[in-house]
């Protein structure tokens, strides 16, 4: 990796007052993670470039490490633009990033003409981001992409760019919006980020953070993405800053990016908890539950009494546990909820005997022939009276513009089914279990493609349910509007 | 005390026993003497272990929960126990009987009844006991209360021993159960519900090669005949069928299990009354023209018959209607009824029947459960329990079941003597509407009680193997989101060690460690297969979609299924998986395989070409990405680094070390240039495969490694160009020039950016001193090892060379134990969960943190 600095601020050699780096030597310096070496390439009164050259060692970098991974040891680290190169700015460049110069005090506080050269930045959403990091700062900014392989051109380009930042500007100034902002465009750091990273982003963010146009993804990026110190630097910087819970699971946001209906899942979410209240269920099921949404609606609802969570994937339970604050439920309210590690594949007895099963956006993860062991583990084998399955209807997706036709709305989505598919599929399953089954829109429909979320409603023979079709909207006011 | 001849207490040695006596009747000393400390469950010490005081009372519910709750655990597993508390009270022994009912269990109860006074003197010499006479007294009371009670209350067998005396001189004789005959390992031929149909049993023995000379039957040397019960009523010779097999049980030559027909008829003979329905009137008239002394031996010898048996060391359950798991081997009315009438749910079918619980579909018991009772058109193979009543009376077939051959042996009827009230032939329609059979249709639905927490597999080519609670947690998920359907899945192969690290300038890798390996092991020869750089696949390759319907039952599976190494559909492609598994099958066909191997499908193992095919994401996120940052990075450092050298800084030590890493970069990228090319239609894919693994009947591990190389290679003129052969040196480890030569070789491949190859033992199994050798151990060239280690990794060897190898090699056969045993259960067609528990063991194992660079 390596990071030039060019004036021509005559005399042009002062940069090694600046830097505190003589031009006429080559120096090394002795990191954590390998070694820097300052040497100018080029010196005159017109005209100097000062280069720190960044040599890390790959094979130190891993030693110790408990996490393994095969990334670790063929990685970028090496070569780009990252949190090293911060921590080698503010150990080798310290001074100037300070603003320190004994020698030249005024020039250090003066605007000068700067290039920054950075041989490879990866940046995280392209080239847009690194325009909205530095542009707004003053920076003209020229970005050189390059090629993952140029023998194989089909792989396309690679998330690297070769930057030139310029702009005139107090050194300070500029080795300060470096240090902050190259890890916010890799969106990654190597060391642990915690409170103290807090006060060091609102130490060199001053006076400039606070007015970025992008400084909420700064803040996100910078902190590793971490909520609670994100919403501890938002605040402390600006004071109209969002509600930390109004955060979405990763696949909202991806819905959210192709449907302009925000509430599209809070519908979907809705809808079932009035269908499942309607029922007058009090022992249910969430199949699928992931990080909690629908748990936290349904523990909010007297009416059930025994809710249990399952989900395949580990992480997403600890997740819910630590959104729904498990630990620190009342007794009570605790022993309603039970949060379980199992599959829509096997065979479950622990998922017997409850009155409806809520399974939300679930199925169209599965590979469509292992359906039939996921129809004979819910259908078959737990059984439960009522069962409520929702599924993208794949008619709407005509409806979002900046979904490309032919494709899915999420990168797990193993099909997409239109209406009459759906219908079709769980029809079978009614006639094979002796179950009744009607359908339900959820979400604006549209008289052409339907709803963009279709539920199906399974009730076994013996439960007592209205089977008139009652539109969400009514459902909806009946749950409350929950959610 | 008097001479007192010795008394013997006959007990089975599955029992529960209950002392019954007051304080100080000599119970706790009884039980010393006669019986072990851990068969002994006292009260007291019960109330010891929740208040720390022996005699506190106030605990006594407590304590007594305790004593039920280690009572059930033993039970459970077929422990006698011994209860050592007074049980004068019958609201007391009704818990221990109704736990001896639950468990099965023989309940007995030893009566102590020694005197008042003695009681009460024992009590006044123990400074603990600190009770008065009264309780000595009200407990006397009460035990002479029950006394006639306790048959009653369901004790099976009860001795009354009167006095010090009697105690002094009971002694304790174990017996085992009638139905443990475990020491009897067989060979036998268990034959179905005969029915009267004796000349078709005639028939059957002389196929199964007895001989039949007048009334005395001579098996084959050492074989021994079972009948699985219902040897009476419907059929034409009921009297001759009991006369050949109570001649047969009489002579040694035979066991015999009763049926519901055989006790309804002994009913009758006793002259109770009973509805002479079912047969039972045919039975009855035949009898007539028998004498009587003959129908007092039949009713003797039916009512002599054991319920089940288990034999074989446990192996092998014979009962006439079925035995579940938690009642082989144990002794209850309610064992009785299950062996004679199976489990109903108390409703009747629409042909009057009782309507018949499927307790084969829940068995999950080791043993083999042979049985009869339900007719069935062909032998019912389900969970390790086979039903071989093929309603020779009702015109189908008699059945025998050669064990432990397995082989099935019928003799079709020779009338239909009696119309059965529920059909149970074929008819045109197909016995499921899928065309699966039972058991097919069973495994579509596995439990998750068979692969999640803590596992144990046991398997035959390393004991026990053990899968965490953690990593079969992580493998639940990878397998319920990714894998493909568990039917086609049986088997994953091991990860692979590498061998020890070189002690060669430059190598990491070198192949005379992996000879030193297998020599110092005592393996003479080995082969060293050419290592290709793709992606692991597993091929499931069928004739035809019959065979996939019929051999792993799957519908709509199309010819088979290509997988990855973690069980993942390898082409997302449907239609190039299909067109790619046509053109295997093609091969298979075009090199006779189905005809050599005598089978309907095989599994092969393979290498497919290019890894760019499947791991693209993984080479663009991470190989590319790398050699395009590290290009461009290096390329700047370079040339300012060449400014400043020619303003006349001295940077040459600088300058020279980044060309170097430059030039590193470069071969890194040509190594993982190399294999990568694009790929648009089946004819741009290679396979090699390099282990045909299993075929029908049959798993291919006794064949060496050439015989799998030569077998493989006659699949490449028939596949268009799919198949590719794999280049192989067979090497003589106690020959120098035959190593040299295979270094030589391994040199010249890895030199033009091969990959590496494969050492392993010739004969594919190979035991060492210590066991299990490795089953293959991977030499991978220089050049590669820059995409494993990182580019640069040439110089910094020294740091690398520490790498232990113990886990991965421990993994390595774990894996490969588990992906062997998983075969060779589908090959013996185990029920799925069986095969499933051992491939989703292999993945669990997967998620052991191991260096992955290994």
């Amino acid at each position: 990796m390596l990071l030039t600095l060019t004036t021509t601020h005559p005399p042009a050699s002062d940069l090694g007052y600046l830097l505190h780096k003589h031009p006429a030597k080559v120096q090394t310096f002795s990191l954590a993670f390998g070694q820097a070496h300052v040497f100018y390439p080029e010196v005159s009164e017109a005209r100097c470039t000062a280069a720190l050259l960044l040599d890390i060692d790959p094979v130190g970098l891993v030693r110790g490490g408990s996490d393994f991974a095969l990334s670790q040891y063929v990685n970028d680290r090496p070569y780009v633009a990252s949190s090293f190169l911060s921590v080698a700015i503010a150990q080798v460049y310290g001074t100037a990033l300070n603003g320190v110069c004994k020698d030249r005090p005024e020039l250090a506080a003066t605007p000068i003409p700067l290039v920054a050269t950075l041989s490879v930045v990866p940046s995280r959403g392209g080239e847009d981001v690194l325009r909205r990091l530095f542009e707004p700062l003053g920076y003209q900014v020229t970005a050189e992409r390059h090629t993952l392989d140029e023998q194989f051109p089909a792989w396309g380009m690679s998330r690297y760019y070769t930057v030139t930042l310029t702009h005139t500007v107090r050194l300070a100034d500029l080795l300060t919006h470096l240090y902050v902002l190259i890890p916010v465009l890799d969106d990654e750091k190597h060391y642990y980020v915690g409170v103290d990273e807090v006060e060091k982003l609102l130490k060199r963010g001053e006076g400039w953070l606070a007015a970025h146009p992008a400084r909420e993804l700064i803040v996100t990026r910078y902190l590793k993405h971490q909520r609670g110190l994100k919403q501890a630097a938002l605040s402390r910087l600006v004071e109209d800053a969002p509600d930390p819970l109004a955060q979405d699971d990763e696949e909202e946001a991806a819905e959210r990016q192709i449907s302009e209906k925000v509430s599209l899942h809070d519908q979907r979410l809705g809808a079932v908890l009035a269908v499942l209240k309607q029922t007058g269920a009090q022992r249910v099921l969430d199949l699928g539950c992931g990080e909690g949404r629908l748990l936290r609606l349904l523990l909010a609802e007297r009416q059930f009494n025994k809710i249990l969570g399952m989900d395949v994937a580990h992480r997403s339970l600890e997740m819910a546990a630590e959104r729904l604050r498990l630990d620190q439920m009342p007794a009570h309210q605790r022993a309603r909820l039970e949060l379980l590690h199992g599959s829509l594949m096997y065979r479950d007895p622990r998922l017997e005997g409850y009155d409806a099963a809520a399974v939300v956006e679930v199925i169209e993860h599965l590979d469509p022939p292992r359906l039939a062991a996921f129809e004979r583990v819910v259908f078959g084998a737990a059984q439960p009276g009522v069962v409520i399955i929702t599924t993208p209807n794949r008619e709407y997706n005509v409806k979002w513009e900046t979904l490309p036709a032919g494709e899915f709305r999420h990168k797990d989505h193993r099909f997409e089914w239109t209406r009459a598919e759906f219908a079709a599929w769980a029809q079978g399953i009614a006639g094979r279990y002796s179950y009744r089954v009607r359908f339900l829109p959820i979400g604006p429909d549209d008289p052409l493609v339907g709803s963009p979320s279709q539920m199906a409603i399974f009730e076994r023979g013996e439960t007592e349910i209205p089977t008139k079709e009652v539109a969400v909207a009514e459902l909806w006011a009946a749950a409350g509007g929950a959610a | 005390m008097s001479d007192q001849p010795p008394i013997r207490l006959t007990i089975p040695d599955f029992a529960l026993v209950v002392l019954v006596g007051t304080s100080g009747s000599g119970k706790s000393t009884f039980a010393r003497q006669h019986f072990k400390p851990s068969e002994i469950l006292s009260s007291d010490a019960c109330r010891g272990f929740v208040s720390d005081d022996e005699n506190d009372q106030t605990v006594t519910s407590d304590a007594f929960d305790v004593l039920h709750y280690i009572l059930g655990k033993r039970l459970k597993n077929m422990r006698l126990t011994v209860i050592d508390a007074t049980n004068v009270q019958p609201e007391g022994r009704k818990k221990l009987i109704a736990l001896a009912r639950e468990y099965h269990a023989f309940p007995v109860a030893i009566v102590m009844d020694v005197p008042e006074r003695v009681a009460h003197e024992r009590n006044q010499s123990r400074p603990d006991r600190t009770f008065g006479p009264h309780v000595i007294r009200r407990q006397h009371g009460e035990l002479k209360r029950s006394m006639k009670n306790l048959q009653y209350e369901g004790f099976r067998r009860v001795f009354h021993l009167r006095g010090e005396a009697e105690v002094a001189a009971a002694h304790i004789i174990r017996e085992p159960l009638w139905n443990d005959r475990r020491t009897d390992h067989g060979p036998f031929d268990i034959i179905g519900d005969v029915h009267g149909c004796y000349d078709e049993l005639v028939l059957l023995l002389g196929e199964l090669g007895y001989h039949i000379d007048g009334e005395t039957v001579i098996p084959p040397p050492g074989r021994r005949a079972i009948f699985l019960g219902d040897l009476v009523d419907r059929g034409p010779k009921t009297p001759d069928v009991l006369r050949l097999v109570m001649g047969m049980v009489a002579a040694g030559t035979a066991l015999c299990v009763p049926g519901n027909h055989d006790v309804k008829l002994k009913k009758a003979l006793d002259g109770r009354k009973v509805n002479p329905t079912h047969g039972l009137a045919l039975s009855l008239e035949q009898l007539e023209a028998e004498t009587a002394p003959f129908r007092k031996q039949v009713a003797e010898f039916i009512d002599g018959l054991v319920s089940h048996y288990v034999l074989d060391d446990g192996r092998l359950v014979v009962a006439h209607a079925g035995m579940k798991e938690d009642m082989a081997g144990r002794a209850s009315g309610a064992v009785r009824e299950f062996a004679l009438y199976g489990e109903t749910t108390g409703e009747i079918d629409e042909f009057g029947l009782p309507v018949r619980l499927n307790w084969a579909a829940d068995y999950r018991g080791r043993a083999l459960v042979i049985y009869g009772h339900t007719p069935v058109p062909e032998p019912l193979r389900l969970n390790r329990t086979i039903n071989i009543d093929t309603g020779c009376v009702f015109g189908g077939a008699l059945t025998a079941l050669r064990y432990p051959e397995d082989e099935i042996i019928s003799v079709p009827a020779l009338a239909t003597y009696a119309e059965p009230s529920r059909p149970f032939l074929p008819n045109d329609d197909t016995p499921t509407e899928d065309g699966l059979s039972i058991q097919h249709r069973e495994d579509d639905l596995l439990d998750i009680r068979d692969v999640t927490g803590k596992r144990i597999i046991s398997t035959r080519l390393q004991s026990n193997i053990t899968v965490r609670e953690e990593n079969a947690a992580a493998a639940l998920e990878v397998m319920s989101r990714f894998a493909v359907n568990p039917k086609w899945l049986v088997y994953l192969p091991p990860t692979m060690s590498p061998p020890e690290t070189s002690p060669l300038d430059g190598y990491l890798e070198h192949p005379a460690e992996a000879f030193d390996y297998y020599r110092r092991a005592g393996v003479p020869t080995v082969v060293c297969e050419q290592k290709h750089m793709g992606s692991r696949a597993l091929a499931v390759v069928c004739r035809d979609e019959s065979v996939t319907r019929s051999r792993f039952g799957v519908v709509e599976g199309g010819l088979g299924v290509i997988y990855t190494r973690t069980g993942r559909r390898f082409f997302e492609d449907g239609a190039l998986e299909a067109a790619f598994l046509a053109r295997l099958r093609d091969a298979v066909t075009g090199a006779g395989l189905w005809e050599s191997l005598n089978t309907g499908w095989v599994l092969l193992d393979a290498e497919l070409m290019p890894w760019s095919a499947k791991a693209q994401q993984l080479l663009v996120d991470q190989y590319a990405a790398v050699g395009s940052a590290a290009g461009a990075a290096l390329d700047r450092a370079v040339s300012a680094l060449q400014s400043a050298a020619d303003s006349g800084l001295d940077v040459t030590g600088l300058l020279g070390r980044i060309q170097n890493h430059r030039a590193q970069i470069k071969q890194f990228v040509t190594a993982y240039r190399g294999y990568c090319w694009p790929v648009t239609s089946l004819d741009d894919l290679k396979f090699a495969p390099f282990h045909l693994l299993a075929s029908e009947k049959a798993v291919h591990l006794d064949k060496d490694h050439r015989w799998h190389m030569d077998t493989l290679a006659g699949l490449v003129p028939h596949s268009d160009g799919l198949v590719m052969a794999t280049d192989y040196r067979v090497v003589d480890l106690t020959d120098a020039d035959s190593q040299a030569e295979a270094v030589a070789w391994w040199e010249a491949l890895t030199g033009r950016g091969g990959e590496g190859m494969v050492v392993k033992p010739l004969s594919f199994l190979a035991q060492g001193r210590r066991g299990l050798l490795q089953p293959a151990i991977k030499v991978r060239g220089r050049e590669y090892l820059r995409i494993i280690y990182g580019p640069t990794y040439t110089d910094q060897l020294d740091v690398l060379r520490k790498r232990g190898l113990n886990h991965k090699r421990s993994m390595a056969l774990r894996q490969f134990s588990l992906g062997v045993e998983a075969l060779e259960r589908f090959v013996k067609r185990e029920p799925l969960r069986r095969v499933h528990e051992c491939v989703f063991g292999v993945l669990a194992l997967d998620s052991e943190p191991i260096d992955p660079r290994l």
